[in-house]
Order: C-alpha cells, then sequence, then structure tokens
C-alpha cells in the first residue's frame, strides 16, 4: 500500500512542476462565445445565497449569480465588483462605498444602496456566518444616495480587514425580494437566487443538477462567454473522477477528488490539476489539545507530542507536493499577515519527546505506556484520517497511547465544541485572507460554548487575548500586521493548537478552459471571463 | 372485493409493526451524537452559538426527546410527513421527488435479475452437470462475490470511459433538453449502467434458486408421469415444472424488495442517482429525522406492498394456496 501511494506521489511532483505555467500561451487565441460548462457539485447545501452561508459550498454556485462589493485580483489585492471606490474616515469609524452605476438585478430592477444596506443589516449582521462576528459594531447603514453606502462602526474597523473579509463576506442580495416576506432564512429565493451576476438562476433539480444561464444584461461588456453552467450532483469521489475522463464534467473544485484520482488525471494531457487559483483557500491541518485532560494542560507535553510527528515524512509519503510544514496559524500564502519570525518550530525529535514527557512526571507504566489520549479526527477529508493514524502511531513510539474515535460532521463539532469530549482533535482550519476573520478565534478565551471552530480548549491567556483584540481595532496596516506577527509567536510558544501542515485545495479541470485559475478565489469568483475552447 | 378486504386487513396489520421501526429508529438517532444544526454548522463552516440557539429553535430541537416524538407520532396520525430541515420543504414533496428514480432503477433491476435469473436456471438445470451447467454456474457464483461498488465503477471505466457508450453516471443528459420519446430514451440509456450493477448480484441468487428448485421438481413422480404420458419435453418443462419451481423465486422477490431498497445506496451514489437511498443515507449525515422518518415510512409501505402482490401470486401459481382464509 505505501509503495502505491509512493509512487503515485512521485508522478504528483511531475504534475506539480508542469502546473507552474498551466496555461501555455493562449494569449493570442479569440475567446470563444458559447458553450456549457459542468462543475463537480460533491456536496448539496440547505441554500445557495451567500449572502447568508459563507462556504464554498454556496460560492461555487451562488458566486456567479450573486456579486459582492470588492473581489481579489490576480495578485491577492481587494478590486470593486459591485463598488467602484471606498474611503475609511481617519478614526475608522466610517468607511464608504461608492457603487456602480448602472447595474440591475436579473428580475431587472437596479441595484441601489438601499441593498446594501438592507443585506448588510439583516443578513451579514444578524444572520452570515463569521459575518455577525465581522459586523459586530456596525451600527448603521447610510444610504445619502442610490451610488453610495456608508458604513458606521461603534468601534474602528481596519479598512484591510474589511477589504480582505468582503470578497467572502460581502455577497449582496436583492432587497426588494426579502423585505417583507416572512423569515429570512425560509425565503424560497435562497434556493432560486437572484443577483447581478453574470449568470441567471435557472433550475435546480435536488440530489441531481443545477442549471444557470448567461446573463445578457451583464454590466461588463461582453461577458460572460459562456451559455450555461451545470453543476452535477455527484457525492462520490471515484465517480466524479470517472465522469471527468466521461467529459461529463469540465471541473472539480476543492479538492472534491481522491489523492490518488488527482495524481492520475495531473498525468493526463486531457486534464489540469493544480493548486494554482485557490491561494485564497488555504487550510491547515491542526492538532488541537483539551486542557482539561491534566496531562495536556503541561505545555512540556503538548511540546512533546509536536516533536514526536515527523511531519515532513508524512507530507512527502500520503500528502505529495500539494503540501507543505506548515509554520503556525497563518499561512504562507498570506503574504499580508505571513511574519518573518514564526516562534518556535517543534522539529521531529523523538528523543527530546519521551525526555519532556519524562519531565513531566509521565514515565512509562506497563508495557512502556505513559497514558492514554481519545483522538477525533474531523471527517471532511482523507488526510485528516491518515494524519491521525500516523498521530496515533508516532505516539505510540513516546509511549502514549491512542484511541482514534471517528464520527460524522455533526458528530465531530457536537462532541468536540460543545460536549468537549476529546483529548486531542485534528482537523482544519480555513484561513480567509485575514486573520481577523477565522483564525483569531481559535485563540480567543470568553467564546460561547457550542459555537464550532473556536477556542474550547479550555485555555485563557491574557496576552494573546490583548494581541487580538488590539490587532481587531487597529487601523495602522503596518501595525497591525506586526500586532498578527506577536500573535503567530504566542501561538507557537503556548501551542494549544498546532499547525503542523499547511494545504491549498486542488482543481482539477478540463485542459479545454481558459482564464481559469486566474485569481486566488477563482472557485468561488464570477467566472464572467471563463471560456471553453473547441 | 376479496383483494380488496385482504389489502385492508394486511395493512392494519402492519400499522403497529410501522410504527414501533418509526419509534425505534427515531431513538436510534438520538443516539448518535449532534443534530441537525451540528450538521448545518458543519456545512457553513462555522456560525456562532447564537444563531445555532435560534436555528435549534426554528427545528423544533429545543424540546424533549419525548415531546418530538410525541409531536411527530400524533403528525403521523394525520398523515403529516413533517418538514425536511435540509430541503426546507415539505417531506412528502422531498420524498415524491426521489420515489420515480428508485422505483423505476429497483423494477427494471429485479425483472432483469428476475428473467435471466429464471433463463439461466432453467438452462443450467436442464444441462445440470454439463458445460452449460458449470459455465453459468462459475459466472454467478462470480456475480455474486463480486462487490457492488466495484462493479459499477469498472462498468464506468470499460463502457463510458473506454468504449463511450453509455453516459457514466446521472438520471438524464442536462446539457442538452430532450422531450418525448427521445427523453426516455435518454433516462433508459442512462439506468442500463445502474440495472445490470444491482441486478446481476440479484441474477446470480435466482439462477442458483431457479436451478435447484428446477432439479427439484424434475425428480417428482408427476413429472414422470407427464413423461410416460408422452408429453415432449419443453412442455414438461414448461407446463408442469417451471410453474411449481417458480414459488421459492417468488418468495425470494418478496424479501428482497426491502433489501434492493438498500443496496440502492451505493448504487444510486456510483451513478449520481437521486434516488431515495442516497436521500436516506444524506438524512442520516445531516441528522434530518423527519426526512429519514417519511423514507423509512415509505419504504415499509413499498415493502408491504411488495409481499402483498407476491401473495396474490402464489395463488395464482398454486391454486392450493389460497388467498380467503
Amino acid at each position: 500500500m505505501d509503495m502505491t501511494r509512493r509512487a503515485a506521489l512521485k508522478t504528483s511532483a511531475a504534475i506539480a512542476s508542469s502546473v507552474l505555467f498551466p496555461m501555455r500561451s493562449f494569449a493570442q487565441e479569440t475567446p470563444r462565445k458559447g458553450g456549457v460548462f459542468t462543475v463537480h457539485y460533491g456536496a448539496e447545501q440547505r441554500q445557495l445565497n451567500p449572502s447568508l452561508q459563507a462556504s464554498t459550498g454556496v460560492y461555487i454556485i451562488g458566486g456567479k449569480i450573486q456579486e459582492q462589493l470588492v473581489d481579489l485580483d490576480a495578485k491577492g489585492q481587494p478590486v470593486g465588483v459591485l463598488a467602484e471606490s471606498w474611503e475609511a474616515s481617519p478614526d475608522g469609524k466610517t468607511i464608504t462605498f461608492k457603487l456602480r452605476p448602472g447595474v440591475t438585478w436579473h428580475d431587472g430592477k437596479p441595484f441601489t444602496s438601499a441593498d446594501v444596506q438592507f443585506t448588510a443589516m439583516e443578513m451579514w449582521k444578524k444572520i452570515l456566518n463569521y459575518g455577525t462576528t465581522l459586523q459586530l459594531f456596525l451600527t448603521a447603514v447610510d444610504t445619502p444616495d442610490p451610488l453610495t453606502a456608508v458604513f458606521r462602526y461603534e468601534r474602528p474597523m481596519p479598512l484591510n480587514l474589511l477589504l480582505r473579509a468582503l470578497p467572502d463576506l460581502g455577497y449582496v442580495s436583492p432587497r426588494h425580494l426579502y423585505e417583507g416576506k416572512g423569515d429570512i432564512r425560509q425565503n424560497p429565493v435562497n434556493l432560486a437566487p437572484v443577483g447581478t451576476g453574470p449568470f441567471k438562476f435557472v433550475q435546480y433539480e435536488r440530489g441531481q443538477h443545477v442549471i444557470a444561464e448567461r446573463n445578457a444584461n451583464y454590466w461588463r461588456a461582453n461577458a460572460p462567454y459562456l451559455d450555461r453552467i451545470v453543476w452535477r450532483v455527484v457525492t462520490d469521489r471515484a465517480a466524479a473522477a470517472a465522469q471527468m475522463e466521461a467529459g461529463q464534467i469540465h471541473y472539480s473544485p476543492f479538492s472534491g477528488l481522491t489523492i490518488s484520482d488527482s495524481a492520475r488525471l495531473g498525468k493526463d494531457p486531457r486534464f489540469i490539476v493544480s493548486t494554482k487559483g485557490n491561494e485564497g483557500n488555504a487550510r491547515t491541518n491542526t492538532i488541537e489539545f483539551n486542557f482539561r485532560r491534566k496531562e495536556l494542560a503541561d505545555i512540556r507535553v503538548r511540546r512533546a507530542i509536536a516533536h514526536a510527528l515527523d511531519i515532513p515524512f508524512f507530507i512527502e509519503n500520503f500528502l505529495g507536493d500539494f503540501a507543505k510544514r506548515g509554520t503556525g496559524p497563518i499561512p504562507s500564502v498570506s503574504t499580508d499577515f505571513y511574519p518573518a519570525d514564526n516562534g518556535p518550530q517543534y522539529p521531529f525529535d523523538k528523543k527530546l519527546a519521551a525526555k519532556l514527557l519524562d519531565e513531566a512526571g509521565f514515565k512509562p507504566g506497563a508495557g512502556g505506556t505513559r497514558f492514554s489520549l481519545r483522538l477525533l479526527p474531523a471527517p471532511w477529508g482523507e488526510d485528516v484520517s491518515l494524519f491521525a493514524t500516523f498521530i496515533q502511531q508516532s505516539l505510540a513510539d513516546v509511549g502514549i497511547k491512542v484511541d482514534i474515535v471517528r464520527t460524522d460532521g455533526g458528530g465531530f463539532l457536537k462532541q468536540v465544541y460543545d460536549d468537549h469530549a476529546f483529548d486531542l482533535a485534528t482537523g482544519w482550519h480555513q484561513y480567509r485572507n485575514d486573520p481577523a476573520v477565522s483564525t483569531t478565534v481559535w485563540y480567543r478565551s470568553g467564546q460561547p460554548k457550542g459555537a464550532p471552530w473556536t477556542n474550547q480548549w479550555d485555555w485563557t491567556d491574557p496576552t494573546i487575548d490583548k494581541i487580538i483584540d488590539d490587532a481587531a481595532t487597529e487601523v495602522d496596516a503596518a501595525k497591525r500586521k506586526a500586532l498578527y506577527g506577536d500573535f503567530v509567536r504566542r501561538a507557537n510558544t503556548e501551542l494549544p493548537i498546532w499547525t503542523p501542515i499547511e494545504q491549498i485545495f486542488l482543481t482539477a479541470i478540463s485542459a479545454k478552459a481558459r482564464n481559469h485559475s486566474n485569481t486566488p478565489r477563482w472557485g468561488s469568483s464570477s467566472w464572467h471571463d471563463l471560456w471553453l475552447a473547441e | 372485493m376479496r383483494v380488496l378486504s385482504l389489502a385492508g386487513r394486511r395493512l392494519a396489520a402492519s400499522i403497529p409493526t410501522l410504527f414501533l421501526i418509526l419509534i425505534g429508529v427515531f431513538l436510534l438517532l438520538q443516539l448518535a451524537p449532534g443534530d441537525t444544526v451540528d450538521a448545518l454548522m458543519a456545512q457553513m463552516g462555522g456560525g456562532d452559538a447564537a444563531t445555532a440557539k435560534q436555528l435549534r429553535e426554528f427545528y423544533g430541537l429545543d424540546l424533549s426527546v419525548w415531546a418530538q416524538l410525541g409531536n411527530y407520532l400524533w403528525r403521523l396520525v394525520r398523515l403529516d410527513l413533517g418538514f425536511s430541515a435540509i430541503y426546507g420543504k415539505p417531506v412528502a414533496t422531498v420524498i415524491a421527488e426521489r420515489l420515480p428514480a428508485t422505483i423505476l432503477l429497483m423494477t427494471a433491476s429485479l425483472s432483469f435479475a428476475f428473467f435471466f435469473g429464471l433463463i439461466l436456471g432453467v438452462v443450467a438445470a436442464r444441462g445440470v452437470n454439463k458445460w452449460p451447467d458449470t459455465l453459468i454456474s462459475t459466472l454467478g457464483l462470480m456475480f455474486y462475490a463480486m462487490p457492488t461498488f466495484w462493479f459499477g465503477l469498472m462498468a464506468i471505466v470499460v463502457f463510458s470511459i473506454y468504449l463511450q457508450w453509455l453516459p457514466a453516471g446521472g438520471f438524464e443528459d442536462i446539457t442538452v433538453s430532450y422531450t418525448g420519446l427521445r427523453r426516455t430514451l435518454d433516462i433508459a440509456l442512462h439506468l442500463v449502467l445502474p440495472t445490470l450493477t444491482l441486478g446481476l448480484f440479484y441474477m446470480a441468487i435466482y439462477l442458483r434458486i431457479m436451478r435447484g428448485s428446477m432439479l427439484e421438481v424434475l425428480n417428482l413422480d408427476f413429472v414422470r408421469t407427464a413423461r410416460s404420458k408422452g408429453m415432449d419435453e419443453t412442455r414438461v418443462v414448461v407446463r408442469h415444472v417451471l410453474r411449481n419451481a417458480l414459488l421459492p423465486m417468488v418468495t425470494l422477490i418478496g424479501l428482497q424488495a426491502g433489501t434492493m431498497l438498500g443496496g440502492s445506496v451505493v448504487v444510486e451514489s456510483v451513478f449520481s442517482l437521486p434516488g431515495l437511498g442516497r436521500l436516506a443515507y444524506e438524512s442520516v449525515i445531516q441528522r434530518d429525522l423527519n426526512t429519514l422518518l417519511g423514507i423509512v415510512f415509505v419504504s415499509a409501505l413499498l415493502v408491504i406492498a411488495v409481499n402483498f402482490i407476491v401473495d396474490l401470486l402464489y395463488a395464482r401459481l398454486d391454486p392450493r394456496i389460497t388467498t380467503g382464509s
């Protein structure tokens, strides 16, 4: 088994080098109008409106139909979509957006600042996950004229935080279809979204497909190129790879295929397999420690566990070239915040691990076992499952017995973040372009019990709390970056969570596609310039 | 009329069982950690505690387990299957949307398995211990031993990727919209591989049963009588032996209709078909209790219906078994 996996990964090295220039030189080609682009849709969501739910499963569809105020450009910098320009007041409490004129909703009504006001106050602030935290201190959105939206905050809102959060958390919904129509969550428009984007919703057959067609009145000239986008619901990963080979699917986003199928398709000239276009969706594999266990509350034990794992070995043999050694809670793709010094790194050193455990007073007992731990792996991907087994075997070597408890998504969140019925947990931390969006909540104390992906470790550190609070309202970009450097070093020193592996989602796409993977969150973006060659 | 009253009595007798099953499934799902709001949070990639509380109230999850169960049963008595958490519409509608694909797949595979199981079984029995028998029995063993998902994937590799004869998955072609007869043909093409995948396993069982029961009946006295009357062999086999040998096959179909509903989860996933099996799987993962209980209810009704038809067939095949008593 190991050997074939190794062989498969060797080939993925070849892919990695071939994807450095995946576009070849298509610049001279004339974009072709027309065509149907088919997309692998692995996990159906309960609704499709990205103003209400921030997840890739919604963006992959809703992000083509609805648009946000700003998106990220090819270099990862904010670029206006529904907003043309923006400006922050010196105290950071007022941020003014000038909106794009001449934009209409798919039903023909004009897009105005009233839509932004309603979406921000009723959806982002009240319902949208991560939006509720981001907009906690938003008090009002003023609309002096139809093309100006003024966001008023109780506390300073760093402009660079808002602009990096809005590509995910800034989708606008049509006020006239939601206001006075009862519970926003249950509005039928959520399953038949209406937006300003390049594609208009046509049909959603649950369990089968979603169809959207080109919006002839789109505000960008000569866009989009495609006639239709069809999302095919395929829950089986191996079946999705087979459908790609049979030509029924052009694109499988966000590591939707198995590691081995990705490596195999990467060698096939009909496909491109790459991490490009997913830089905005970086994630780190995590190990969470439960401080309610006296052994894990001892920092020497946490450090010993980190030293006991040979991470480069695991990456080389199981994940291949699409993963690398993680350095801390902020991944290296985050050019705006990645610090020069990440603090202590815990290289593989089994002797040191054993020494630390001895020092902590946990001497090996009968059969060489020091103590046992319950490890809960999150069911998000095969890498997590493999990593759990790797942790189990590595820790056995230093005398820690690990029992793996496997469960499904709902069960994992309940047991870890609500019941706290774990000793070690391993899963993913999704980095969302600014640490204040979804990273610092993993470390800040005082998180309500049951809130998933937050500090539920029973670990409180006033130093890191202060850094996090200061950075969240610091309007000076350079000072903010420095504060997040302190944050990373503190997190790595205290080690309430370890983030040893950094990964970017994999894209598998037909070689016929043009203008793909050209922004850091391309899978979620609007695809207004995507086209299909003959 | 007699048939109707029999059907009524059958249904009445099944009601207590049905309720026990539903209560059992309800309680079993309470044992699984997490509820539909946790599953939703997992899907969204995060959410705060206040939102979670709001959602629990919305789904009625803030009540005690017994109150929830009571509510459910009371609704069921009024034939209301409730509201699906993941689909945001009534469970009855959700199931009605998925039922056609499942029934189509089930009927197609059962007919395929029954028909070819019968023919191959008869051929094998007629040439017992000669080469047709050996060949058929070996093939049967192979199909029986092969895991369904593997066979499905291999069928896709051969027929969809290499030969490109048949579509790799889905219920119909959605990139072009067909109507009328062309659409029927399109759906039929999409169902060939799933039907084979699901049906071959059952065909293997049927052909073994058919072969065995043919051999048994062929040795009975009345067959010898028929032969000694001077009847030709085909007439003996078709009119005298087949009819009697069919009884065990028919029994099996009644038993396996339920199994097939379960087995279709795998086939529906591999071939991306929008059927009940996948819906049930998703409901468990998403902890959507209403939908899951609705599926159990409908599946139970389906199995009861199939068994009822089997009973009627018995009487038809063997007049000694009456529907009356």
